[in-house]
């Protein structure tokens, strides 16, 4: 039995809930004095401590603290002023003391909020808590066919990850979204990312597993006022897939109610190729993990001015760059949006700032610039030309100097490596030709080619001019100003 | 034989080299340890370390304090170039790659480590009986146990195979072994001397701590082992107290000694009981002012200890899998290997408490057993400090009994628990407490033990009264209790 998703809405009332990992960018482990970086060479960012060598004893990163209360006060927390790490008791090969130092109950930040634009209206995203822990290290499946444990002949396990400071951040159960839950959530996670890159505390890349997110989903009948059985959907690596496995869920419980049956707690597996989940382990079988405080650490006590020190340090973040922007450039909403999704809005302040009207600047970056960007295959943030080159180019085009046909040269120019935008007017002799005298004998010589346009102007056909400016255009190469081309025209014609 | 404060000062002196200090105690070990089994391994490179004491010695460079001087490890010392086993079949042959903070710092400060030497599995047990490689042997009757976990280090002592020892104590592992050889052994107040490297049992309760033959000896190991260290959470940023200075001068005229009323009665031998009230009575003589003082939760501490410590292991042992070192057992999946492992690499009595502790921590459970134990430990800190708000010093028996018959108690875990039964209340709180000897009992002629307790971070306090008991009794007998063990005259005479 299938439901398609909007039948499915018909009839249910969807409720989701994100957990989202966020490795943290600090130099050094967790625990340790080990490196971070991505990719390096197995088991080679590696200590006595994050292999949880018999005797070795965890050390608290500040840094890893600071970044947590950064993250506490974005999303609107209440930062402990007293908390714990425990442990979480569980047996698997990547975690090499056989626990993981986590936040039970008592979380560093709790009770916040963040507020998330879809379709131009505001979505308020409870945030549940905000908690410090250890990452694990990652195990490789070698020899069966799917890359999972099944099946496999043998794993081996890099350690590198071992203990890199992770964030969970826990969104209270987000209900009342009906048809929008999929983008809700998915706009959460987007707002959220945004918010973790403003903050400066992670690389937020979701490719290499710096930022992953769990899924909770139930729905329950509409107007029943009740909330059905949730589902936990692992492996969301995306923010497509975020958005996809929310949907997914939705028509699948819907399907499995809609037939009479009752859907089941579990964790449940998300499949990019296909965009369905498949049933992982069963919360009935789940295991105890015997929490407990973490007697190896004394507990985390940041005091008040260091946490107001923090907040003061506090970037803008993106909601209220986004109020602020959408204020000072009259954008609507839509113009707003289309600038964040373009990845301009870095760019597009920063052309601003040199100068560039906002109107220019977001011309030049969502046109010109995301065309060629696309082109390339790149972002625009990504291209060999900086804010300060676009703003000039723009100055160039409102001082008349270029045009914007010549204005698209000299980008031409500058991307490929042939200088300033100065310098490629100068190399390729691009500026407007607004010397009279040179442009009056293309004008006449228009006006002696075409006597019969220029006997229509007379007769007060004014419109027919744009032929002449044309033909005088195409005379000079384009670098004419056709502004003056046009008042040199009227006077000619009439003399 | 030497005391160590003398072996350091004749090797600084250039009296005796290091060298021939070495190899005077691995003649000893070689000839005694057959039948004491204190230790597990005797390293290979000792006279190479003594050799580089006695280079920098002629080269003029400064020595440390303990130049010279040997320092036999408990097993659970995380040291390079000796195997770390902790007395259990899992860690055996395991190399540690790195150094604990405390056996380094004896390293700097001049120290030979000489060997690594036996215990209970994991420091679990009162009497090395639960070490994977054979109990060691009380040197005044090597039909005794010489009490544990630390009971390898207290032999070796006792045993003169080194003058000095490092042990932990998380129950009671340092003073019980101490009391049963005759020697002095101290536990730090909790967080003055560093974890790291120390292989855990029971993380809020370890603390390595010195034993020696006579207080001083006890002393000079207790300062140059201890001291803030980054590497551990747990340890406390404040100057070491003047733990030599104390030693050097044992008084207690003037001093508020507190008897604690809860340790007497049943299950204590009388002959202990007796050993124990003369020196009160002796303290009273020198000047110090006793008075009683009711601990009333101190009888909860041993059932909150069987429930705080094995909760602890449950997860501290979780580590001992066979997936990256240590013993691998068995094959199939990860998860098999994993528990064939452990079910071969562990012994009984570390089952015992990793199934005890890993129930107190289960959902449901929790309150009940965890949550209620660490209730209990909050309710004797209180007892503590508000004794220590009319006394300077606690004292009381450390072990309830003599050095009991190998084998007398394996095979009932209660009364071995009981062995620790004085001793436990100072680990829970964290205080410091040091074992001293105060006589033999009249039935079988073995050591008793004086247990002196002090609160957090007055250690010296613990030095200044055992120095002063210490003085007296040997002046009273008028020779050091040692010189009575007629187990060591036997093994000498080998």
């Amino acid at each position: 039995m299938t439901v398609t998703y909007e039948e499915a809405l018909q009839r249910y009332e969807p409720v989701f809930g994100l957990e989202t990992h966020v490795e943290l960018g600090t130099r050094t482990k967790m625990f340790c004095g080990c490196g971070t970086a991505f990719g390096a060479e197995p088991n080679s960012q590696v200590c006595p401590v994050c292999l949880g060598l018999p005797g070795s004893l965890p050390v608290v990163n500040r840094v890893a603290i600071e970044y947590t209360i950064k993250i506490g006060l974005a999303l609107n927390c209440t930062i402990a002023s007293w908390c714990r790490f425990a442990r979480k008791n569980y047996f698997y090969p990547d975690m090499p003391k056989n626990f993981q130092i986590s936040q039970y109950d008592e979380p560093l930040c709790t009770d916040g909020y963040l507020d998330v634009a879809v379709g131009g209206k505001t979505v308020r995203v409870g945030i549940e808590r905000v908690h410090l822990e250890e990452d694990t290290g990652k195990s490789l499946h070698i020899g069966g066919a799917t890359g999972r444990i099944q099946g496999a002949e043998y794993s081996l396990v890099d350690y590198n990850r071992a203990g890199i400071p992770l964030v969970e951040i826990v969104t209270k159960p987000v209900p009342g979204t009906g048809l929008a839950a999929p983008e809700v959530a998915r706009a959460y996670v987007t707002e959220l990312r945004d918010v973790l890159r403003a903050l400066g505390v992670s690389d937020v890349r979701m490719e290499e597993g710096s930022l992953r997110c769990d899924v909770n989903t139930s729905i329950a009948p509409r107007g029943s006022g009740e909330w059905g059985t949730r589902t936990e959907t692992k492996n969301v690596n995306s923010l497509r897939s975020v958005e996809r496995a929310v949907r997914s869920e939705i028509t699948r419980q819907a399907a499995v109610l809609d037939s009479g049956g009752r859907v089941i707690q579990e964790t449940r597996h998300f499949h990019e190729d296909t965009g369905v989940t498949t049933s992982g382990r069963s919360k009935e079988e789940a295991q105890d993990y015997r929490y407990f405080p973490e007697p190896d650490l004394v507990p985390v006590a940041p005091d008040d001015a260091w946490v107001k020190s923090i907040a003061a340090s506090l970037p803008e973040l993106p909601s209220a760059r986004r109020a602020r922007l959408i204020e000072s450039w009259s954008l609507s909403e839509l113009e707003f949006e289309a600038l964040r999704n373009a990845g301009a809005l870095d760019v597009v302040e920063a052309t601003v700032a040199r100068g560039a009207s906002p109107a220019d600047a977001r011309k030049w970056w969502l046109g010109e610039l995301a065309r060629r960007a696309n082109d390339a295959g790149t972002e625009v943030s990504s291209l060999p030309i900086t804010p300060a080159q676009v703003a000039r180019i723009s100055e160039l085009v409102a001082a008349g100097t270029l045009n914007d046909r010549l204005a698209r040269e000299v980008i031409e120019g500058v991307l490929a490596g042939e200088g300033s935008p100065d310098d490629v007017v100068a190399a390729r002799g691009l500026a407007v030709v607004s010397d009279d005298g040179a442009l009056l004998a293309a004008v006449d010589a228009a006006i002696a080619g075409n006597p019969d346009v220029a006997a229509r102007i007379r007769g007060g056909r004014v419109q027919a001019a744009g032929v002449l400016v044309g033909a005088v255009m195409k005379a000079t190469r384009g670098k004419a100003d056709a502004a003056r081309v046009r008042e040199l025209i009227m006077e000619r014609v009439s003399s | 034989m030497k005391t160590a404060a003398e072996l350091a000062a004749a090797v600084a002196s250039g009296e005796v080299s290091a060298a021939e200090v070495t190899a005077a105690h691995l003649e000893r070990i070689a000839a005694v340890d057959g039948q004491v089994r204190a230790f597990l391994h005797v390293a290979e490179d000792a006279a190479a370390q003594a050799e580089a004491i006695d280079g920098k010695r002629a080269a003029g460079e400064p020595l440390g304090p303990l130049a010279g001087v040997p320092v036999a490890v408990k097993d659970l010392f995380a040291t390079v170039g000796m195997p770390t086993t902790c007395g259990s079949k899992i860690l055996q042959g395991w190399l540690p790659p790195y150094e604990s903070t405390v056996t380094r710092r004896l390293r700097d400060a001049g120290a030979v480590l000489i060997g690594k030497t036996n215990m209970d599995e994991f420091a679990m047990g009162s009497s090395t009986e639960n070490s994977r490689f054979g109990p060691s042997r009380n040197p005044w009757d090597l039909g005794k146990v010489p009490g544990g976990s630390s009971g390898g280090s207290a032999a070796a002592v006792a045993a003169y195979e080194a003058p000095l020892a490092l042990g932990t104590d998380t129950g009671g592992s340092i003073r019980q072994p101490a009391a049963v050889c005759g020697i002095v052994g101290t536990k730090p107040t909790y967080g003055g001397s560093s974890r790291y490297g120390v292989v855990a049992f029971a993380s809020s309760l370890d603390t390595p701590g010195p034993f020696g033959r006579t207080v001083l000896d006890a002393a000079l190991l207790h300062e140059a082992m201890s001291g803030h260290d980054p590497l551990d959470s747990t340890s406390i940023d404040a100057p070491v107290p003047p733990v030599v200075e104390a030693a050097r001068h044992g008084d207690v005229a003037g001093l508020r000694i507190g008897v604690v009323t809860e340790f007497s009665g049943d299950g204590y031998q009388p002959g202990v009981m007796a050993r124990f009230t003369e020196a009160v009575e002796l303290l009273e003589s020198l000047g110090a002012k006793v008075t009683e003082i009711s601990c009333p939760h101190f009888k909860y501490a041993l059932p909150a200890y069987y429930l705080i410590a094995p909760s602890e292991a449950s997860s501290n042992l979780a580590r001992f899998d066979g997936m990256r070192y240590g013993l691998r057992a068995g094959s199939g999946s990860a998860e098999e290997v994993m528990a064939q492992t452990r079910a071969a690499g562990f012994g009984a009595e570390v089952k015992r408490r990793i199934i005890l502790g890993t129930y107190a921590l289960s959902s449901g459970y929790y309150d009940a057993y965890y949550g209620k134990a660490q209730q209990v430990r909050t309710l004797i800190i209180q007892d503590f400090d508000a004794a220590f708000g009319q006394v300077d010093v606690l004292v009381s028996p450390v072990t309830p009994t003599t050095a009991f018959r190998l084998g007398e108690r394996v095979d009932d875990p209660m009364a071995m628990y009981l062995a620790d039964l004085c001793t436990i209340p100072a680990d829970l709180a964290g205080n410091a407490a040091i074992s001293v000897p105060c006589g033999l009992a009249d039935e079988d002629g073995l050591p008793a033990g004086l247990q002196v307790m002090a609160p957090p971070l007055a250690d010296d306090r613990l030095y200044r009264v055992a120095a002063a008991v210490e003085a007296a009794f040997t002046r009273r007998w008028g020779h050091p209790l040692l010189a009575e063990a007629k187990g060591l005259k036997g093994l000498s005479s080998q």
